[in-house]
């Protein structure tokens, strides 16, 4: 099966450096594209792809990108932004591709910043990511050595210019209106829309902000087409994916795989199963904000519309495994704790509530739990829920509190009425 | 008083963002810090000196981010993932083991000012969980019995 995300990664080894990455076929996309594409070509190619955004939400990407405003009495000034700042816990996707194969990403966005006519790009790296900070920096080096970046790129007179920014560290820095706010030089509070980034982003010019594995994608949709991207997947949303398992699992690890692969597939084949002494008792499909699955879903579809119908979110698509001598409690006050303490403050509901909720697991946790703490906990996630907060970060919160009530209540119960964790 | 080095690469970063002034306090806290370890209240003034941005503005966003200290913190920083799949594969039992080598809790630094001991949220390689940075570098797959030869290479 063809793995193009992936397909130059070798693991304990350097990545493609630009001569071998353009004999491999990179770059080719570039050349289409600047060569023989309009701009809004490469949109249409992108939205025939059904490519939907990697970075959590699943926004179709060509749809995004056509809401940056043409014309006589557009702005001239755009930015396209590459969401580097992988904090999502359990989310490891972007790591293996930003260390893997710098040069994917770079090629990816000048096709993106082509498509919407942006002549500055950053790339918005989280700075844990030292190693991935290293490559891409020197790949952009290469590739304006070579001409793939500056000035009349390829003859084409698309000039653009790519500029690595390295964040100082916040989740916060991962929602892309406070994305914008932080390369601003300011808190990563988040932004009311409308308007959109689109139409009023980066210093208030149209921007658009995509997830770094998304920008990947483009490369190959351009240099093969969207019925090729759409003929990879195993349902309606095109390509593959980049997948991931944590937890007490035989093999943690990512892995791409075509779109729409089942969560069993995914756990039992790919990551071996439950860990010798380990039962299976749950899985956030993808990642911290969302709601878990249990083995009643092992056959859904790891694909937005399929997820999404069981209940939960595909997300990261990099699973977090809850094992049987994991506490649910202990698990959701760890995840709450997260979210508490990764809160920009910017509005009342996350701010106050969710060191609320963080502090009532905590007291369950130690045996002081109440009767009547599970209504409260209950009545906070639709509190916390969507249309209530600044931005989706409350809401991402109560996504995994929600399901574990309605999955694992007894074990909540029980932590009330024997006053204890039974797992400790 | 800023060097006439951390000036001349706070100045250099300005190009980068249109020669905005408050685009740049961020990274130029960071500059600092590279430097000195740490951003105190007075480098906090020349900062905003340069950039023209107040001491309030910038440490507003000082202590915002989690990567800028503005505390003096150790020759070398240990960040410890505290998120949920390290949480599950085993954060607790590295924590415990780290303090009991050091003789500090998180937050502090060792006496003869090696190690500061901090915790961090997901680093993003959590098929290798527990996890921990120690300056730049990245420390996978810890168990308690690899930390003393992982501390060891920390001069």
């Amino acid at each position: 099966m063809e793995r193009p995300l992936t397909k130059n990664i070798r693991a304990g080894e350097e990545p493609l450096w630009l001569r071998d990455y353009e004999a491999a076929g990179g770059y080719q996309s570039v050349r289409k594209a600047l060569g023989s594409m309009a701009p809004t070509e490469v949109q249409q190619v992108v939205k025939d792809s059904n490519l939907r955004g990697r970075g959590g939400a699943g926004f179709p990407t060509g749809v995004k990108w056509s809401v940056v405003p043409t014309g006589e009495d557009a702005p001239r000034q755009r930015y396209l932004v590459a969401n580097a700042d992988e904090m999502e816990p359990g989310t490891f996707k972007d790591r293996w591709l930003l260390e893997g194969d710098p040069h994917q990403l770079v090629e990816g966005m000048i096709v993106a910043a082509y498509a919407i006519q942006a002549e500055t790009a950053y790339i918005f790296i989280r700075g844990e990511y030292v190693l991935a900070s290293e490559r891409l920096s020197r790949a952009i080096g290469e590739a304006r050595e070579a001409g793939f970046l500056g000035r009349n790129i390829l003859g084409s007179g698309f000039n653009l210019e790519l500029l690595l920014h390295r964040s100082v560290g916040r989740y916060m820095c991962g929602e892309e209106s406070a994305l914008l706010n932080s390369l601003e030089g300011k808190r990563a509070t988040p932004r009311a829309r409308p308007p959109f980034p689109q139409v009023s982003g980066l210093w208030g010019m149209p921007t658009i902000v995509n997830n770094a594995e998304t920008l990947c994608n483009v490369p190959h949709i351009i240099t093969n087409g969207a019925e090729w991207y759409k003929g990879l997947s195993l349902s309606t949303d095109g390509g593959t994916k980049i997948y991931g398992v944590s937890g007490h699992v035989k093999r943690p690890g990512a892995w791409e795989l075509p779109m729409g692969i089942t969560v069993r597939e995914l756990l039992e084949e790919h990551a071996g199963g439950m860990a010798e002494g380990y039962q299976f008792r749950g899985v956030q499909p993808g990642g911290a904000s969302t709601d878990f699955l249990t083995s009643d879903h092992l056959d859904v579809k790891m694909d937005y519309g399929s997820v999404q119908a069981a209940g939960s979110r595909l997300g990261t698509g990099t699973m977090i495994v809850l094992d049987d001598r994991t506490c649910p409690v202990g698990m959701m006050h760890n995840l709450e704790q997260f979210f508490a303490q990764e809160s920009c403050g910017w509005c009342t509901p996350c701010r106050e509530g969710l060191p609320w909720v963080r502090d009532m697991l905590s007291a369950l946790e130690e045996g002081h739990g109440e009767p009547g703490d599970l209504d409260i906990l209950a009545e906070q996630c639709r509190r916390l829920g969507p249309g209530h907060t600044f931005c989706a970060l409350a809401p991402g919160a109560v996504e995994p509190l929600q399901s574990a009530l309605k999955y694992y209540w007894e074990d909540f119960e029980r932590h009330i009425r024997e006053k204890r964790c039974p797992w400790r | 008083m800023l060097t006439d080095e951390e000036r001349r690469e706070i100045e250099a970063e300005l190009a980068h963002y249109g020669g905005r002034k408050q685009a740049v306090g961020i990274e130029a806290m960071r500059v600092v810090q590279r430097h000195r370890g740490w951003v105190s209240d007075e480098a906090l003034r020349d900062v905003g000196e340069l950039l023209e941005m107040t001491p309030a503005e910038l440490d507003s966003t000082a202590t915002f981010y989690n990567l800028i200290y503005r505390k003096p913190v150790g020759r070398h920083v240990i960040l410890v993932c505290n998120s949920v799949s390290c949480w599950i594969m085993g954060y607790e039992g590295i924590r415990v083991e780290l303090s009991r080598r050091l003789g500090i809790e998180l937050g502090e630094t060792t006496p003869d000012g090696r190690f500061t001991l901090l915790p961090v949220v997901c680093l993003g390689c959590c098929d290798h969980a527990p996890a921990m940075m120690i300056g730049d570098d990245l420390h996978q797959d810890l168990t308690p019995e690899r930390l003393d030869e992982i501390l060891a290479s920390y001069p």
